[in-house]
């Protein structure tokens, strides 16, 4: 096989520095900076979380002050799902996209980087509004006129600026993966031949595409209603709030699609791996993830049925509802005929992608309670759907993510992550959530409110609530384990070689960590699985044989390789984009901060657009 | 989109307009639910006009069809700029830039003329639910007027230092996608803000 020693010292890329990060066109560099935010935003929001749980362990919680919990519930959700799960998919998808693809880079190499600094500006933005007189303290929702009210006067212009901010971010990325998948993939990977993560992607980047310019417009609605007067969502003048709802959840529910559906692609990606089966009924796989991509944008208004939409569109809503839960349960089906007479090996990637299917399960059934609309005006505002989300969000994404992470981790360093701390990992997380979450259930059913900082004694919520901040504790210690396990790794791992799990994709035909350049030559690819078809033949019984001798996979470096040229104007126009929100909350006088980060951005895109695109390789 | 489309050289490197070309129709996707979330607010603000004038009182329907006209001739001297790039005929496709570009700007000064006489019969963004959406809608697709407007000189200027013949920089193709485009979005905005309100 091409390299039999992987490199041992630190590769070339970490060797040139800072400076060297801050001016990446390196579609794997970009990928590490955007996992590496998404854990240090998982931390904070981790902590809001762990804080929420300490102030409801008891009754009569005197741990945060009103005020505070409010921020912290609004935050926990904003970072979590756009500075966590949101980047931690964009951190595979810009990883692995171009080598399950058997391409050099992304489409626009530098759109990449600017995509990913304006994430971190706007993600700096939310979280430094702590210190700067209080966080977003409107929910996650922002519906007006918790948003739109004028009291506190800069919280909520730091929530709607910063997800118009992310939200540009995941937009200018989506019009680049797309433009990446339908062009630059390699002779031979058909778009049905590319791997299920690839297309769940495609998926994903979809329903961005489409999704975030409805929220965007309803933001910008919101903050000039904040800071011009005007009159979208003011009840007392003829604004109509329901609008804002429409508008939120019209982006809303097809996110909740953008957060799952790379855990699905990752755990199609798993169970085959580790079960030495292809995927079953892989076609379908695919086409039930447009499926579900399609029938996203139509199921919105059951975040709504108690906001008075009438009875046909009630049960309009709850019937589409109902429905979309079929494309999802045809991959649990999938998944499970995958792993069926599998010869399984249950490392922890494994489990976490065992772990998604049983919680995602769980998630899902109590997701079909709530299409039926009398059922939710119960179960509305309470933990019952706290529980629900967190079991799909959680034991949805974030296994599935994990799950990804024990999977590519020895390919993006090439060193094997531990397995005993792994399955301590697992298990911990795994029993933690379930303490956290599961009460959740039974306290929403008894009619538990959310969204409200502290709870009476003697109406039956102590025990839950205290066993749900116990779990909410294990999850953090079982979070701790992973990042011991990352750094020990990172120090001195098992080296991995490039096939450590005898994989069945391009990525896991070139070295680990994978070359600049990626392919030595541009792969051509013959079929689904085309690595594991050149290693192994099926025997007459179904069985796989390997073929001797091993494939080469070695190949000679093309000449007149041309890789994407370091550029600092996508940093410096991201900045300025900094620069401008930061103005633009403090309006007047922050005008002079708009003009200045304009004139950094305008500053970054003129000498973007006019440096040279490639440079030769050495 | 199968293989044999693939436009690719040496080295897996990808014919740059090509991509450019994708990234803008699938950008255009995205700017289609943008003025369509616009419209929709419109749409449902359009009546509630509060103490403030109605649609009925202050559009001039004969001015706006006059900027209308100009803006959609603009697409007109967009084609003859695309066809004399694509005979590389790099002076005549400056010229019908230009003319485009200056359309583009008459089009954009008829937007401002137009709203200060609204102002000045007391409709602001303040007045009323359909004063709000209706400035934030034309506003937004004045925006893309000037957006589009600086690409066309940007194109033009590049022209001249040669930038455009080697592939870099903006080709004509992708601004004229976007050109027309945002004249399209005019067109529904004219009927269905305008012609259908009074």
């Amino acid at each position: 096989m091409a390299t039999l020693s992987p490199p041992v010292e630190a590769p070339v890329a970490v060797r040139r520095g800072v400076w060297g990060w801050i001016t990446t066109t390196d579609h794997k560099k970009i990928g590490i900076l955007y996992g590496s935010s998404a854990i240090v935003f998982f931390v904070v929001g981790g902590i809001e979380a762990l804080l929420i749980r300490v102030q409801l362990a008891a009754p009569n919680g005197e741990f945060l002050s009103a005020d505070a919990y409010n921020q912290m519930f609004t935050m926990h959700a904003t970072t979590m799902v756009f500075l966590v799960v949101m980047p931690a998919a964009a951190a595979f998808t810009n990883y692995m996209l171009p080598l399950l693809i058997g391409a050099r880079d992304v489409a626009f190499p530098r759109l990449n980087a600017f995509s990913y600094w304006v994430f971190l500006s706007g993600g700096l933005f939310l979280t430094v509004s702590f210190f700067l007189g209080g966080a977003p303290d409107g929910g996650w929702f922002g519906y007006a006129p918790l948003s739109t009210q004028v009291t506190e006067v800069v919280r909520m212009d730091y929530w709607a600026l910063g997800l118009i901010i992310v939200g540009t971010a995941s937009l200018l990325a989506s019009v680049n993966f797309i433009t990446t998948v339908f062009t630059m993939r390699a002779p031979g990977m058909t778009l049905m031949r590319m791997p299920v993560f690839a297309w769940m992607s495609l998926v994903v980047n979809f329903l961005l595409l489409f999704s975030l310019p409805i929220i965007t417009v309803g933001l910008i609605q919101v903050f000039l209603d904040r800071n011009l007067g005007t009159l979208f969502f003011d009840a007392a003048s003829g604004g109509d709030p329901i609008l804002w709802q429409h508008m939120f959840w019209l982006f809303g529910h097809p996110e909740v699609y953008v957060l799952i559906l790379p855990a699905m692609g990752i755990v199609s990606e798993v169970l085959p791996t580790f079960a030495r089966k292809p995927l079953f009924g892989r076609s379908f796989v695919i086409f039930s993830g447009i499926a579900i991509g399609f029938m996203g944008f139509g199921v919105w208004a059951h975040h709504m049925f108690t906001s008075g939409l009438g009875p046909v569109a009630e049960a309009a809503f709850a019937l589409t509802t109902m429905f979309i839960a079929v494309p999802t349960g045809v991959k649990i089906f999938n998944w499970m005929g995958t792993i069926w007479g599998g010869s399984l090996r249950l490392n922890s990637s494994m489990l976490f992608s065992l772990g998604f299917i049983a919680m995602f399960v769980i998630g899902g059934l109590s997701g079909v309670t709530h299409a039926v609309a009398p059922a939710d005006w119960q179960q509305h505002d309470t933990y019952y759907v706290v529980a629900h989300f967190h079991y799909v969000l959680v034991g949805g994404a974030i296994f599935g993510l994990i799950s990804g992470l024990y999977y590519w981790w020895p390919k993006i360093t090439g060193k094997l992550l531990d397995e005993r701390l792994g399955k301590w990992h697992f298990w911990l997380m795994m029993i933690g959530f379930n303490l956290t979450f599961a009460p959740m259930h039974i306290l929403g059913l008894n009619g538990m409110p959310r969204r409200t900082y502290r709870y009476p004694e003697g109406l039956g919520f102590e025990f839950w609530n205290a066993m749900a901040t116990i779990g909410s504790f294990l999850i953090g210690v079982a979070m701790l384990v992973l990042f011991w396990n990352l750094y020990r790794t990172w120090r001195r791992g098992e080296i991995a070689g490039p096939d450590p799990w005898d994989g069945r994709t391009l990525e896991w035909t070139i070295s680990s960590p994978p070359p600049e350049h990626n392919f030595d030559q541009i792969p051509v690819v013959e079929r689904e699985d085309d690595f594991w078809h050149r290693k192994y033949r099926t025997a007459e019984d179904g069985t796989a044989i390997a073929i001797e001798p091993a494939p080469d996979m070695s190949f000679e470096r093309e000449d007149n390789i041309h890789l994407p040229s370091p550029s600092f104007y996508p940093t410096l126009a991201a900045a300025g984009l900094f620069v401008v929100v930061m103005g633009l909350v403090y309006v007047p006088w922050g005008l002079v901060a708009v003009g200045v980060g304009a004139v950094l951005t305008l500053w970054g895109l003129f000498g973007w657009s006019m440096e040279p695109l490639t440079r030769e390789e050495h | 989109m199968s293989t044999d489309t693939l436009v690719q050289d040496h080295g897996g490197t990808h014919d740059v307009s090509h991509l450019r070309k994708v990234a803008m129709w699938v950008f255009l996707g995205s700017e289609v639910l943008l003025f369509g979330s616009l419209i929709t607010t419109f749409l449902l603000y359009r009546t509630r006009i509060g103490d403030g004038p109605g649609a009925e009182e202050i559009f001039d329907i004969p001015f706006t069809s006059v900027s209308s006209f100009i803006l959609l001739m603009s697409s007109l001297t967009m084609v003859m700029a695309h066809h004399s790039a694509s005979r590389k005929d790099w002076r005549q496709m400056r010229v019908w830039l230009l003319a485009t570009g200056m359309l583009g700007m008459v089009f954009l000064s008829g937007q401002v003329f137009e709203f200060t006489e609204f102002v000045e019969e007391g409709l602001t963004v303040t007045t009323s639910p359909f004063g709000s959406s209706f400035f934030v809608l034309t506003g937004f697709h004045g925006a893309h007027v000037a957006v589009g407007v600086l690409m066309l000189l940007a194109t033009a200027f590049m022209s001249f230092t040669g930038r455009l013949r080697d592939g870099e920089g903006m080709n004509v193709e992708i601004v004229g996608l976007y050109w027309h485009f945002v004249d399209i979005v005019w067109i529904v905005i004219f009927t269905v803000v305008y012609l259908m309100q009074v």
